[in-house]
Formats: C-alpha cells, sequence, structure tokens
C-alpha cells in the first residue's frame, strides 16, 4: 500500500507526484517565495479547515469505536470454535484453546498501537479503549474457562498432591521367615 | 508446572497400549537364553562309527540329555519332574536311551536321534527297595531284554515295546538286594543281597523265563554296612557295620565261601571308619578312609593287596570294556593345578594305558566324577576321552590332555541373584574389545538405512541383523547411560559365584568360595543368600562395588555363620569371616557409612542381633538410629509372629558392642488347628515409589498406605497344606493378613472359604496380588488387595496445597495408627504359577506390571490395571478415561505378551526384577535351570528411541532440508532480480 504511493514503487522506471503539498511545507524543498506568508493562508481559509477538521474527528472517533467493537466478533467466533472442540483434551482443543488464549493477551499488550491511528487531541480515546480492553478481557476469561473445563487449571486437590513423594518413615523393620 | 506435567501425563498415557510384543527380528537383540543340565549324575557314551557322537547324561536335578561330544551341546533334554529323580540310564539296541526312574517305578525309552518317547512302562512291586538297571544282550523270545530289579522285583522288560516279558518278587521282608549280575556269556542272572542285614543271600535265576534256580545264604557275625562293591563276576567285596573288617564273598556255583580281613591288616597305621565305594572294575575295589582313598586287589582265593593308597581328591571310574575280555579304568588325581588323568588295565595295575596332565582352573575346584569312552586312533591302538564332573557341578569332556569343551553347568542351581554396576568408563581408557571406527559406524547406519528404505538385499539384511545381535555396544565392560550393562551375580549351590554380563550372558569372572569350601572346622558349608555390601556412589567412587555372601556350616539353623565380601568387579574375595554364632536371618539395614557400605544386622538362632561391619563409624551411626530398628520373625511351623526390639548390648556375653540383644514386642499367634502359614511376602527394599497419591476418576485424591514394614501372610487351614483336591471346600480355606511389623498391627484380615493354596504373592507400593486355587469353582483366582490411609483423605484443601501447608510429607510413625481401608477384588487365572514378581522401574513412575512365571516355565507379563479393585462392570465415563477396564470374570492372556516369547525357562525357580537408569525400562532375569534375561518397558520405551531408529535417516532428512532451504532461498533471490529488471 505504501508502494504505490511512493516515488520508488516498485517496478516502476518514473513517477511524479501530483499531490498537493501546499499544506506540509516540511515535505517541501523549495523555500517559499519571497513576501508569501503560509500562516496567513491558513488564517484566511480556518473557517473552511475546521470544519475539515471536526470532520475528520468525527470519522476517528467512529473509526476508533469500531475497532473497539472488533474484539466482539471475534470472541463470538471463539466460542463458536470452543463449542466445536469439545471437552475432551486433544491437539485441536488444546490448540483453540491456547489461541483463544493468546489472542487478547496480544491484543492487550499492542491497546495503544490498535488506537495510533485514531490519535487526536479532539477525540476521547478512552471509551474505546475501555470497551477493547474489557471484550479482550472477556476472551481471555473464556479461554480460561475453557482451560478450566478441558482440566487443565491446578484448581483440584489432585493437581498439587499428584507428584508428592511418600512420606520418610521413621520406624525400620526388617526379617522374615528364618533362613 | 501442573499443567506440563499433565500434557506429559497425556502423551504418555495416550501412548500406553496394553498389548506388547516383539517383531521376529528383534529376538536376541535385548534378551538372551542359556540352558543347563545340572551336576551330572550318570553319564553313558554313544560313539558308533555312524551318526553324531553323543553322551547321554542324567543329572541330580532329575534331567535326561544327550550332549554333542564335539561341541558340548544339548541335542535334547527332558526334565523330569521333582520327585521323578533318575536311578539309572543307559543304552539299549544302539538307538534307545532307557532311563529309570521315580524310585525304580517307571522305565522309560527315548529315541536316542531326537528325544522322542519311545515307550514307558510302569513297574511296581510288593515293597520299596533299592532300584537296578542292568542292559543285557540276553534275547527272550525274539527280544532283547532288560533287567529291571526295582520295588522288590526282578522284571525283564523287551527293548522293544517296553513290555514285562516276566518278574519275580522276593517278598522276603528284611532283604535288601545289592547287585544283580549277569554273568557275560551266561544265561542266569544273580541276584545278591543281604537279609537282617547279617546274611548273604544269593539267588541264581534263569534269564529267559525268571524261575528260581537256586537259593543259598549263609549267616555272618557281623552285620554288613550298605554297599558292595563287585570284584568278578561271582564275587563281591564287603565292610561290615564298625567299618574294619572287610569281606569277600565269593558264591560261584551257588557255594558261598567267604574270607574276613581286619582293614588294619593291610594298612599299617589304623584308619579309622571306612566305606566302601562304588566302582565295577574286575579285581579291583576300593575303600575310602578319613583320609586316604585306598585300592585294593583279590588276588584268587580271598587273597588282597593293597595297590595304591592315594590322597582323598582321587576319583575313579566305572570299568569300560575296550576289547574282548579286557577293561579299563581311570582315575583322576590332584596336583597343585594340574589334574592327571589315569587310564589302567583292569588286571595290571602297574601299567598305563593312558598318563595326562591337564592344566586345570582353580575355580573349579576338585573332580567329582569321571566317565571314559574309549576310540580307535588311526594306528589301531586305544585312545581315550574322559567326561569329568567338577566339584562347581560343571562338565568337562578331556581328550589328548586338553580340555575340548566345558559346561558351567552350575548355573542350572542358582541359589540367589544379586546385581552390581559396572566401572565407569574412563576418557583415555577403552575397554570396549572392538572399538568401531566412523567409516564402520557410517557404513552400518547406511545398510540400515536401505533396510527403512527396502532398498536392502537379502544379504544386507542377514548382515544387519548380525550387526544388530552382535554390536559391541551391549557387551562392553562398563556402564551405560540407560544402565542397561550390569553384572548379575549369582551364587550356586555348590559355592560358587558367577558374574554373567547383563548384554550378553557370557561369564565375566566365576569364583569358587574358599569361605564356602569343607574345612575341618565347617563340614557342609551352605551358601544361603547375597546382599549388596557396597554400592559406591559420588563420594566414594574410586571404591570397587562388593557384595556379601551369607553361608552356614551345615544344614541346621544354629549352625555357624560363615561371612564372605567379594569384589564384584574383580571377584575377588577380598575377606572372609566365620563366625561365632549362626545366622538365622540377614537384615540389611537402610543405612551406609561413610565409604557407601551398608549396615546389615544379622540375626542369630538365640535371638540376638550382631551388627555388620563392625567399624566404630557403623555403630555411632546404628547407635543414632537405634530406638527405630525393629525386627521380626514368621515361625511358619508353630504359626507365629513375633516382633522384636533391640535392647542393649549384650548379656552375659563377653564385652562386644556389635552384639545386642532383643526384647519382645508384640506376637501374633495363630490358632494352629485352624491356620497354617504358607506364604509370606514384604515389598523389595529398593523399590522407589513416586506418589503417596492415586488420582481417581472426577479429580479426586486418595493417598496410598506406602510403608515398608508391611507383611503379607497367608495361612491355610492346616488340612488343606497338601495337594490340590485333596480335601473338600468346606473343610479348606485361606486367609490372608497384611501385618505392620513394627506395631504388630493387623491391618486386613481376609477369608476366603474353599480355596487352598499354595500360594504366590507379590507386594509392591501399597497393594498386594495373590495367587490361589478356588476348589469350589475349580479354578485357580488371582486377588488384589490395595491399601489406602484414609486419615490423610482430608487434605483436599487447593489452597492449603498451594501454599504448602500440609503434614503429607512429614515422616511417619507407624505408631500414629493410620487409618486404613482396603479395597480387594477376585479373578480367575488360567495357569497355575511358578514365580510371580512385579516390574521395577528407577523412579517408579512407569506403571507396573505383574511378570508371571507359568507352569510352562514361560514368563507372562500382565498389566496391573487388570487387577485393579476399583474395576466394574460398567465404568463411568470418567473411569473409562482413566484406564479403568471393564470387569470381567477372569483375567485375559494375551499371547504377545509373553516376555520370554518362544524360549522356556526349564525349571523356572524366580523371576528378579532390576530397574534400570532408563525410567522406562525394566532388566527381568528369570533362571531355573535355565537363565533368560531381557528388558522389558512396561509402558513402551516412551522415554528413548527404539533400538532400530534410523539415525542416518534423521540426518539426511536434515541435510536434505537444509539444503533445500539454501537453494529455495537462492532461487528466490534470482527470481526477484530478474523481477526488478524486467
Amino acid at each position: 500500500m505504501e508502494k504505490g504511493k511512493g516515488v520508488m514503487g516498485a517496478g516502476r522506471r518514473w513517477a511524479v507526484d501530483f499531490s498537493d503539498n501546499s499544506t506540509a511545507p516540511s515535505s517541501r524543498d523549495i523555500p517559499d517565495p519571497p513576501g508569501f506568508t503560509r500562516a496567513s493562508v491558513d488564517q484566511d481559509d480556518s473557517a473552511v479547515s475546521r470544519q475539515k477538521k471536526d470532520a475528520e474527528a468525527n470519522w476517528k472517533a467512529q473509526k476508533a469505536w469500531e475497532v473497539a467493537q472488533a474484539p466482539f466478533k471475534n470472541l463470538l467466533m471463539m466460542g463458536f470454535m470452543m463449542w466445536m472442540a469439545g471437552s475432551t483434551v486433544h491437539l485441536f482443543s488444546i490448540g483453540i484453546t491456547f489461541s483463544a488464549l493468546w489472542q487478547p493477551i496480544s491484543a492487550l499488550q499492542g491497546v495503544g498501537k490498535v488506537f495510533e491511528p485514531y490519535k487526536d487531541n479532539k477525540v476521547d480515546l478512552l471509551g474505546p479503549k475501555l470497551l477493547f480492553i474489557a471484550l479482550n478481557l472477556g476472551g481471555l476469561a473464556l479461554g480460561v474457562w475453557k482451560l478450566n473445563t478441558l482440566g487443565l487449571l491446578p484448581t483440584h486437590a489432585s493437581d498439587w498432591v499428584s507428584s508428592l513423594s511418600p512420606a520418610q518413615e521413621v520406624e525400620y523393620s526388617g526379617g522374615g521367615i528364618p533362613l | 508446572m501442573a499443567i506440563m506435567s499433565f500434557i506429559f501425563v497425556f502423551f504418555f498415557f495416550s501412548s500406553l497400549q496394553p498389548i506388547l510384543s516383539l517383531y521376529e527380528d528383534q529376538v536376541g537383540l535385548m534378551d538372551w537364553h542359556q540352558q543347563y543340565i545340572g551336576k551330572v549324575k550318570q553319564a553313558v557314551f554313544h560313539t558308533h562309527k555312524t551318526g553324531r557322537k553323543r553322551v547321554v547324561a542324567s543329572t541330580e536335578q532329575n534331567i535326561i540329555a544327550t550332549l554333542d561330544l564335539r561341541s558340548g551341546e544339548i541335542f535334547w533334554r527332558h526334565v523330569l519332574g521333582p520327585n521323578d529323580v533318575v536311578d539309572g540310564i543307559d543304552i539299549a539296541l544302539g538307538k534307545y536311551v532307557i532311563t529309570l526312574s521315580s524310585g525304580g517305578s517307571i522305565l522309560r525309552a527315548w529315541n536316542l536321534p531326537d528325544g522322542q518317547m519311545v515307550w514307558e512302562s510302569s513297574l511296581h512291586g510288593p515293597k520299596h527297595s533299592k532300584s537296578l538297571l542292568l542292559t543285557t544282550n540276553l534275547i527272550i523270545e525274539k527280544d532283547n531284554s532288560l533287567i529291571v530289579f526295582s520295588n522288590g522285583r526282578l522284571n525283564a522288560v523287551s527293548c522293544i515295546d517296553g513290555e514285562v516279558l516276566w518278574k519275580k518278587d522276593f517278598e522276603e521282608e528284611s532283604l535288601e538286594v545289592q547287585q544283580v549280575i549277569q554273568p557275560p556269556g551266561s544265561d542266569f542272572i544273580y541276584v545278591v543281597g543281604f537279609a537282617a542285614s547279617s546274611q548273604f543271600e544269593t539267588y541264581k535265576i534263569n534269564a529267559k523265563n525268571g524261575e528260581l534256580l537256586k537259593h543259598e545264604s549263609t549267616a555272618f557275625s557281623d552285620r554288613f554296612s550298605g554297599e558292595v562293591s563287585l570284584v568278578s563276576s561271582e564275587t563281591v567285596a564287603a565292610l561290615d557295620s564298625t567299618g574294619s573288617i572287610l569281606l569277600t564273598i565269593s558264591f560261584h556255583n551257588g557255594k558261598i565261601s567267604s574270607q574276613q580281613i581286619p582293614v588294619s591288616n593291610l594298612l599299617e597305621d589304623s584308619p579309622g571308619l571306612a566305606v566302601i565305594i562304588h566302582s565295577s572294575v574286575t579285581g579291583i575295589f576300593a575303600i575310602k578312609t578319613d583320609a586316604a582313598t585306598i585300592f585294593i586287589r583279590v588276588i584268587g582265593e580271598g587273597k588282597l593287596e593293597v595297590v595304591e593308597k592315594t590322597n582323598h581328591e582321587t576319583v575313579v571310574s566305572d570299568a569300560l570294556t575296550i576289547s574282548e575280555g579286557q577293561q579299563a579304568f581311570a582315575l583322576v588325581q590332584h596336583a597343585g593345578s594340574n589334574i592327571h588323568l589315569t587310564v589302567k588295565p583292569a588286571h595290571d595295575w602297574d601299567s598305563n594305558l593312558l598318563k595326562e596332565s591337564i592344566k586345570m582352573d582353580q575355580q573349579r575346584g576338585f573332580v567329582h566324577k569321571v566317565f571314559i569312552n574309549n576310540y580307535i586312533r588311526t594306528d589301531r591302538s586305544h585312545g581315550f576321552r574322559a567326561l569329568i564332573v567338577m566339584e562347581d557341578h560343571s562338565l568337562l569332556l578331556l581328550q589328548q590332555g586338553a580340555i575340548v569343551w566345558s559346561r558351567e553347568d552350575g548355573l542350572a542351581s542358582i541359589i540367589d541373584v544379586t546385581t552390581s554396576e559396572l566401572p565407569v568408563e574412563k576418557a583415555g581408557v577403552s575397554v570396549a574389545k572392538v572399538e568401531l571406527n566412523l567409516f564402520e559406524w557410517l557404513k552400518g547406519h547406511v545398510l540400515k538405512l536401505k533396510g527403512t528404505l527396502m532398498l536392502a538385499t537379502p544379504e544386507d539384511i542377514a548382515a544387519i541383523q548380525y550387526m544388530r545381535l552382535k554390536s559391541s555396544e551391549k557387551s562392553k565392560m562398563t556402564r551405560d547411560h540407560n544402565g542397561f550393562r550390569k553384572l548379575l551375580i549369582a551364587l550356586t549351590r555348590a559355592g560358587k559365584l558367577f558374574a554373567l554380563h547383563t548384554g550378553d550372558g557370557r561369564i565375566v569372572w566365576s569364583h569358587l568360595l574358599q569361605s564356602l569350601h569343607k574345612s575341618e572346622s565347617c563340614r557342609q558349608p551352605i551358601g544361603l543368600n547375597l546382599h549388596q555390601w557396597q554400592v559406591p556412589h559420588h563420594h566414594a567412587l574410586d571404591e570397587n562395588p562388593s557384595v556379601l555372601v551369607v553361608g552356614r556350616c551345615g544344614p541346621s539353623s544354629d549352625a555357624l555363620g560363615v561371612l564372605s565380601l567379594v569384589d564384584s568387579y574383580t571377584g575377588k574375595e577380598f575377606s572372609s569371616l566365620r563366625l561365632v554364632h549362626s545366622v538365622a536371618q540377614v537384615i540389611p539395614l537402610p543405612y551406609t557409612d561413610s565409604t557407601e557400605q551398608r549396615l546389615h544386622l544379622l540375626i542369630d538362632a538365640d535371638k540376638h542381633a550382631h551388627l555388620y561391619p563392625k567399624t566404630p563409624e557403623a555403630i555411632d551411626i546404628f547407635q543414632s538410629e537405634f530406638a527405630n530398628v525393629y525386627w521380626y520373625s514368621v515361625d511358619d511351623d508353630n504359626g507365629i509372629i513375633k516382633g522384636y526390639a533391640l535392647k542393649t548390648k549384650c548379656s552375659g556375653n563377653v564385652a562386644d558392642e556389635f552384639c545386642f540383644d532383643s526384647r519382645e514386642l508384640w506376637s501374633i499367634v495363630l490358632p494352629s488347628e485352624s491356620e497354617k502359614i504358607i506364604t509370606t511376602a514384604t515389598r523389595k527394599l529398593n523399590e522407589a515409589v513416586h506418589t503417596q497419591a492415586k488420582l481417581i476418576a472426577d479429580q479426586d485424591v486418595m493417598y496410598k498406605y506406602i510403608s515398608s514394614n508391611l507383611l503379607f501372610v497367608a495361612t491355610v487351614a492346616p488340612k488343606a497344606s497338601g495337594e490340590i483336591g485333596s480335601v473338600t471346600p468346606e473343610e479348606s480355606w485361606l486367609v490372608v493378613y497384611l501385618i505392620d511389623t513394627v506395631t504388630g498391627r493387623v491391618l486386613h484380615r481376609m477369608t476366603h472359604h474353599g480355596s487352598q493354596g499354595p500360594v504366590q504373592a507379590v507386594l509392591s507400593e501399597n497393594w498386594v496380588v495373590y495367587h490361589y486355587f478356588n476348589l469350589r469353582a475349580h479354578r485357580y483366582e488371582m486377588s488384589v488387595i490395595e491399601i489406602y490411609d484414609q486419615s490423610r483423605a482430608d487434605n483436599k484443601d487447593v489452597w492449603k496445597l498451594v501454599v504448602g501447608n500440609h503434614n503429607l510429607t512429614s515422616p511417619v510413625s507407624s505408631y500414629s495408627r493410620a487409618e486404613v481401608i482396603t479395597k480387594s477384588q477376585s479373578y480367575f487365572f488360567t495357569h497355575s504359577l511358578k514365580a510371580i514378581a512385579v516390574t521395577l522401574t528407577v523412579k517408579g513412575i512407569t506403571s507396573k506390571q505383574l511378570l508371571i512365571g507359568t507352569i510352562g516355565d514361560q514368563v507372562l507379563a500382565l498389566d496391573k490395571r487388570f487387577l485393579d479393585p476399583r474395576r466394574s462392570v460398567n465404568p463411568t465415563q470418567a473411569e473409562r478415561e482413566e484406564g479403568i477396564i471393564p470387569l470381567t470374570d477372569s483375567l485375559p492372556i494375551i499371547p504377545q505378551s509373553y516376555i520370554t516369547h518362544s524360549l522356556r525357562v526349564e525349571g523356572l525357580q524366580s523371576i528378579i526384577t532390576v530397574a534400570a537408569k532408563l525410567e522406562s525400562t525394566t532388566l527381568v532375569f528369570a533362571h531355573g535351570l535355565d537363565l533368560f534375561f531381557t528388558h522389558y518397558a512396561p509402558s513402551r520405551t516412551y522415554d528413548s528411541l527404539t533400538e532400530d531408529f534410523s539415525y542416518a535417516l534423521l540426518l539426511i532428512t536434515i541435510v536434505a532440508l537444509v539444503a533445500a532451504i539454501f537453494v529455495t532461498w537462492i532461487l528466490s533471490q534470482r527470481k526477484e532480480l530478474q523481477d526488478r529488471w524486467r
């Protein structure tokens, strides 16, 4: 995607960039003509640009909510898969359960990154973020619940005593039928 | 952790299958089998010009065998039962081996080439008597006949079909028939014997029809002592009961005439009590006194002459007819490390037909028996071969001054077995005889690869199989990672110690123990058992491991004890002790000193305990554990089980700080009119138990009652202690007990009504399995008892367990009186048993299997899951997942789970299991007359690759994959570059 925009797109010999870069002075190498000040132009167009920015912020906020709700679909999907996998321990059910655990965890680790594109000082991302976290935690809980139904969580006494070596004996006795 | 272990357990169980078997080409890879015949009692040569030369032997283990005279290999072998003692063997008609057994009541003929039985006849008579077998060339009614005297009756039996042609009873009550003689070329038989110990009787009998021709008897003033020696066909020599007067009695033509000569007349010094040696040399007989063996020649009418006086270790063979009218016999004498074999003609003592000196291994002891045979050399002179039986029961063939072959038949009577580790492999020291070089290794693996890829030619397959069988890896003299290579140290009845290599079963060393050798102070030494004395571990690795051999001077329980310490690497006896006390029990204690010597407690007949080794360090260690050491004794004759603690120091005795008095703590007295102890079983000392918890369905836990002080005792009604079927079910019962031997507490008692012994039992972890006969069902049964500790069952709070706030691992005392519950179940089982054992692994994680020595002398593996008291007809889903098998009335016998596969361990006595270092594997050693060893993995070798795993294939696959990765990477690079230039 990035390549198509670039001047040095792969497989192209040359390209001309027709895009208007007038609003981004930093990208231009050529200095502005004498007597032209960029700030004054901005001020002139302030009404138009504010409108534009508002629209963008709205769009971003909307998008952020959409992203935040995305794990919900995942959750349903996961639930269906788990139901399909059944409650016996085999490779398939273990795989699904571990992916169900791993997905929310990795998603939670990358919360900041997911909402990076929608960062704007006008957009309030707290709501979407919270929803996102909550849904992922839900997914995680589902995974843990599945793990438990598979019996892979050490929640029983048997899990803790299974490898307990026998107690040492104080007395020792030997003997038998005389030789 | 829990998840990991759970996954491990899951994979472990998924790989577990009840059926384990062997492929045909795996036979001999892990296992070896050796056949023996035991100590030879009588040997008959068969050296006709045609056919293979062989020797027929009967042994003290009641075996009839024919051996190849060239190599000593067994052609065929028959094991008669323990009550079917062989009295005599011979070859008839040149094609039948005739055996007389069971006290002369069974006469059998076996086909010499293949050992098939041709006929059998049973000979009964009016009374019990000596049994004598005489083969003649008499022809009665066109049949060649045998003359057999047994059970007070003289029989003539046809060689062809075993039919009794005629019989003659000797019913006189006091008559003891000593000899049956057929003078050569005559058609009558002399039957010679004593009546009322002082009357000499001869009967002349017509050999054609059994008619009594003449009966003579003469009374003597002295009483006779047992044996008579045949001097000629009409003269016998005998000794009187005081052993001081020699009698020569001739009965020519039925007229009895006799001469009496005091033994002291023949010898200058007073010889003491003399015994006559059984021999059949014409004109010569031998007597044995305390000091010497004396050969006496009979000259003419009753004149005697001492021809030679030799030391004790002289053995004489029977006479051998070498040509018409000429007899020869052999003498074997010891001289230092050599033995002298002399063959003399019977008529001329001073000349020798053969005189050879043969170097003999000192570890074989003295010669016990010699049998000779002759052959015609190319220059028409007589050559002789001699078969000798040594003190260690080995059998050797001597010919032309050399040992042609030898057989270690002492291994047919093993008393006890223990194991020892091999030396650690040190850098720079090559201990393997043949170290494979890299090229050979590679060649081997390429061959294997060809085999795997089905490209191998038949020759290649043969080469692969040979390589697998003869792998130098398994017979190296060093320790291996898996712990498969060990030394099996076996004590035999002859008092010889053998070390066998587990890899191929060869004898690494053998040692005739000096301490178990007959001597003035120890007249009848017998070996009792073997214990591991020193097993060096980390800090004493430079010491060699050693074993303790316990013996006693004489069969009675108050005979003095003998201890001997043997280095298990070299077989050298580095210490031997004559004890001043008897040995009733040997108790290895669970303590070792700083050089890893195990402390042993020897209990004598007076119930004093003696501590060994007698070092100050040992006594220090023992003093600190003094209060916790107990012992018990089971008196099976009186039905009393007693427990003792130790008191300080022996009273009365001279100051011996290693001797302790015993104090009786408890006793269990079984009513002698209703119960008789027949079997006891305890846990093996070295058995490792992995866990004290048993997980059952629904994540529940039961705690095993694991105690090394558990004793299983089986008693039967005294009436029912005989053979199966001798009592009715109503008057027969079997009672089993589980007893704690520290406190004497009976943990469990159960009665099986209408059941009978013999009982075979094995106790392991918290369960006991026993086998008995159910008289009501007319079938054998096996029962299992599992014992659980109910007082630990409350430990169910997960949080307490997580923080470790529980007392499950704190030391327990038998005095805390744990509340126990038992579960038991019984099943029918097809076989009767000779031995039972259980697999033993190093950490006790692997599931257990029972090893059953069947009546057919095979070893059958039976999964312990079949003997689980929680089995039910319809197990729930959770129970099924746990591995519980639906209940059936009988235990299945899966043909593939015979671990001896097609082999038989004749006369199976016991099965010994030893843990290898690899958790999955048990080493199994079964012995009886034969030896069998194999590796056995009860749940398959889940922790190692199989032996036929192709490393070459793996290596090639990896190389191929790496190459493929490189090639595709280079190709993709190239393609990308081309794309960019497009």
